[in-house]
């Protein structure tokens, strides 16, 4: 295994250094940095041509500038990176720079690539699984419409409708028990297509779902809940008991008696643990937090799997310690909450909740509270990650249902059903473990569009991230600073090809026989 | 498989007459016969071609095009009028892209003689819009024609070859992938770009990578068959087996990527023209006019509707021209009978109608 890993990285590494060495080369004679100074006749161009010339290093030929920028670069490898200075930015350090544009813009690209494979493979799962059915055709239609869409387009439009329209309408936040009704409808309709069954099987599920989601809906507008969001110890356990559940049903146990019992009893830990983790939330006020609770949570799982788990000891350790984990989301999400009155307090109003602008609210950016930037971070993130997802999500849509469907035609697909086994045992251990295989190789290819939507979603959304210095960069023929947006989106993408490479190798063991 | 229940010699009897069904359909025909039959029953993808061959009509007709040149503006300076460098051939609507009109309507709104509307300038929306639709329709074009050629060449070759040939061909691919696509494209477009042509021709040079990855793929596969081992025996040369042999065997791969590769590529002109680094002034595409009227949506949301719309029509008709084209040359996933239909159901449940 370690093997195979480095040599992936050697080989990476080194079509790194041939790509960066192209990309310096056109970047360097894609313009003249020198251009708006020698058009201007004011005699003291001439001095100043000749200190950007200095400082520029351009009397050296690009080639060997190259080799200079590479070894500033290298020195990266023992922690001081000398990326160069960027001419544009003031004189400012290329790593410096760098540093505050790296933080939002990958934030943005690997939440967005996560949720759309999350999301992604779970439509693309369902639609498989419902072939030809009213949900598989509306859902495939969408894609390609979702597929077709230029991604600066689409900001565009979530920036007016999803973003001005939703924040008046959180400005006064009423739904009208008519909308309820029919949102909880439709809700309804698309939830017994997903299921699906026999008629009898349908009209239940559409009634129980109409029920609920009209029912929440109203509750919502009743108690004014979207005026001050909270979620609460009832929230947390509300939630805890559903990560639990979908837990249990992707590892297909959910008719697993010690299973259940072992994750019942870590979601009733999570939920003990709401009133004594507030003093870590409060007095151990860092991202570190996380964690260090997601840590404490996972061990409250393997302990209720070691004592509760029977038999199926080992895997209820590890269902119940994933969750436990897992869990650490909503009581994260509790605390952002805490905060929402202050929150909707500090924030300009006229901008609403659902920001538009930026990375984050300048009052914030160096708040003492970790909880409250994050927060704010995740105002700021909802729509440019949406814009990206959107396309995303279609890819990935379209892939996974293609690629279940023709592992749902194989042999072993056919014998686990002669076995006797279950459906979800068939659908969940069988074949999606190898839908995933082929899935995992396209992730490192969507992460390189992704980057390039999040460079045009940084603009329409006037993010100073890396897209904005990329652009920057490039516009005034400041070499550093492309160059340094390159070697990080490049690192980034060489290290999601050594994650996709390593899932590929621990879904599909003929992987490792070969390459190894 | 939830089946129906049938009974045994009856299962047998159907697979042999849908086996024969299937076999008297494609029998004695070429492949390009059956595919071609199998696409027109795709109805998206017919409806989707005809769409698209409207569009393409209707931006080349109207406004007419201008051949060779560089395709800058400049001013005449015996009649005082803006002219286009280049032959100009001019089509039945009376606007060009590049003048500026009157403005007919409060604000440009749209209007019978614009029917797209105008901008603060005054300058006709529709010419701009299907100027940029042919822009785009060049630089897709000449993206889909380099990288299939590029593709072809380097995935057949590496994966007849191997060896070492094989190896650099796939390690020069890596490198190209590895580059955020955008990232390449916008320093290219800076570095050379500027017109359609160019930019068609540098895009072209840096999209052919997943094309070849497939072939090469393909190629591996085939090579091992015993057609091409038959070919050998009867002294074939390399060349001709490549491309008379295992190449017509992957066609289907090859047509249907590139089909897909060209609805990626209008979205990444239109990316780069937005950003500024595709196609820049004078010269339009829809990406551009977008960027130009971006602040302008609230105040006059036709100019951002329009050019959006036929991009997303022109990707879209791509995408489903490709998908009818994957279902021609692989029936695999074709449609199968549904289980039961719903009204059956709901008649069997509630007894009605029997």
């Amino acid at each position: 295994m370690l093997s195979f890993i480095t040599r992936r990285l050697a080989a990476t590494l080194a079509v790194l250094l041939v790509a960066s060495f192209v990309v310096y080369m056109l970047t360097a004679n894609s313009g003249d940095p020198l251009e708006a100074l020698r058009t201007q006749n004011d005699p003291a161009s001439v001095a100043k041509r000749a200190t950007l010339t200095e400082k520029l290093d351009l009397d050296t030929p690009p080639f060997f500038r190259y080799f200079k920028w590479l070894g500033g670069a290298a020195s990266c490898v023992i922690g001081q990176c000398n990326l160069g200075v960027s001419v544009i930015r003031g004189d400012e350090p290329v790593a410096s720079a760098l540093g505050n544009a790296m933080q939002s813009t990958l934030s943005l690209v690997i939440l967005a690539t996560v949720l759309s494979i999350l999301f992604g493979v779970a439509i693309g799962m369902t639609t498989a699984l419902r072939q030809y059915s009213g949900y598989d055709y509306t859902v495939t239609f969408a894609a390609f419409i979702f597929y077709s869409l230029p991604i600066f387009w689409v900001a565009v439009l979530l920036k007016e409708f999803g973003a001005i329209r939703f924040n008046e309408f959180l400005g006064d936040p009423h739904i009208p028990w008519g909308i309820a009704l029919a949102i909880g409808f439709v809700l309804a309709l698309v939830v017994q297509a997903v299921v699906g069954g026999h008629l009898r099987l349908r009209l239940r599920t559409t009634g129980i779902s109409f029920a609920l989601t009209a029912g929440i809906l109203i509750l919502l507008d009743i108690t004014q809940w979207l005026k001050s969001p909270s979620i609460g110890i009832v929230g947390v356990a509300l939630l805890g008991t559903g990560l639990g559940a979908l837990m249990l049903f992707m590892t297909s146990n959910l008719t697993k008696r010690t299973l259940q019992y072992s994750v019942g009893a870590t979601v009733l830990a999570v939920v003990a643990m709401w009133y004594p983790l507030q003093f870590i939330w409060f007095y151990f006020n860092n991202p570190f937090a996380i964690v260090l609770v997601a840590v404490l949570l996972a061990g409250l799982g393997v302990a209720a799997g070691f004592f509760l788990g029977g038999d199926d000891r080992p895997e209820a350790m590890r269902v119940a310690a994933i969750t436990g984990a897992l869990s650490t989301a909503p009581l994260l999400l509790d605390q952002m909450f805490m905060r929402w009155g202050e929150y909707v307090q500090i924030i300009p109003l006229r901008s609403g909740v659902i920001s538009t602008i930026g990375a984050n609210t300048p009052v914030l950016a160096n708040s003492e509270d970790t909880w409250m930037r994050m927060l704010d971070s995740s105002t700021h993130l909802i729509l440019p990650t949406a814009a990206l997802m959107i396309i995303s999500v279609a890819g990935y849509t379209r892939y996974t249902r293609a690629t279940l469907l023709e592992v749902l035609n194989q042999d072993y697909v056919r014998t686990a059903r002669a076995k006797g086994l279950p459906e979800t045992t068939v659908i969940m251990r069988h074949a999606f473990r190898n839908t995933l295989i082929p899935i995992a190789t396209i992730v490192a290819f969507d992460f390189g569009a992704v980057i390039g939507g999040a460079i045009i979603t940084e603009r329409v959304f006037a993010w100073q991230g890396m897209g904005a210095l990329f652009n920057e960069g490039l516009r005034e023929v400041d070499v550093n600073l492309v160059m340094g947006v390159f070697l990080v989106t490049g690192v980034a993408a060489v290290i999601f090809n050594i994650l996709a490479d390593l899932a590929y190798s621990a879904l599909d063991p003929r992987i490792r026989i070969t390459e190894a | 498989m939830a089946r129906k229940k049938v009974t045994a010699p009856n299962t047998e009897q159907l697979a042999l007459s849908e086996l024969t069904i299937e076999q008297r359909q494609i029998e004695g025909l070429s492949l390009s016969t059956v595919v071609r039959r199998r696409f027109f029953q795709h109805k998206a993808a017919v409806t989707s071609m005809i769409v698209l061959g409207v569009i393409v009509l209707l931006a080349f007709t109207s406004v007419g095009t201008i051949i060779g040149g560089t395709g800058r503006l400049a001013a005449d300076t015996a009649s005082g009028e803006i002219i286009l460098d280049g032959l100009r051939i001019s089509g039945w609507w009376p606007f060009d892209w590049y003048k500026n009109y009157p403005i007919t309507t409060p604000g440009g709104l749209p209007s019978w003689e614009h029917p797209f509307g105008q901008d603060t300038l005054g300058k006709d929306i529709f010419a701009r819009v299907m100027r940029g639709i042919q822009q785009s329709l060049t630089v897709v074009t000449l993206i889909g024609v380099l990288a299939t050629v590029i593709g072809v060449v380097v995935g057949s070759v590496a994966g007849f070859i191997r060896g070492w040939l094989d190896s650099l061909l796939m390690r020069i691919t890596d490198a190209i992938i590895i580059i955020p696509g955008l990232i390449l494209g916008a320093v290219l477009g800076r570095t050379i770009g500027g017109n359609a042509i160019s930019l068609g021709i540098l895009l072209g040079l840096v999209s052919w990578t997943g094309l070849a990855r497939l072939v090469r793929g393909e190629f591996l596969a085939l090579r091992e068959r015993e057609f091409v081992d038959a070919a050998r025996v009867a002294g074939a040369s390399d060349f001709r087996i490549i491309f008379r042999h295992i190449l017509p065997n992957s066609i289907g791969i090859v047509v249907v990527n590139a089909t897909l590769l060209m609805s990626a590529a209008i979205l990444t002109e239109t990316a780069l023209s937005f950003l500024g680094f595709g196609i820049t002034a004078p010269d339009i595409s829809l990406g551009q006019i977008i960027s130009q009227y971006n602040e302008a949506f609230k105040t006059r949301p036709w100019l951002f509707w329009w050019p959006g719309f036929f991009i997303v029509a022109v990707a879209l008709c791509i995408n489903f021209i490709g998908d009818g084209l994957r279902d021609a040359f692989d029936p695999r996933q074709r449609n199968m009978p549904k289980s039961m239909s719903l009204a059956r159901q709901f008649r069997e449940l509630t007894g009605w109608g029997k």
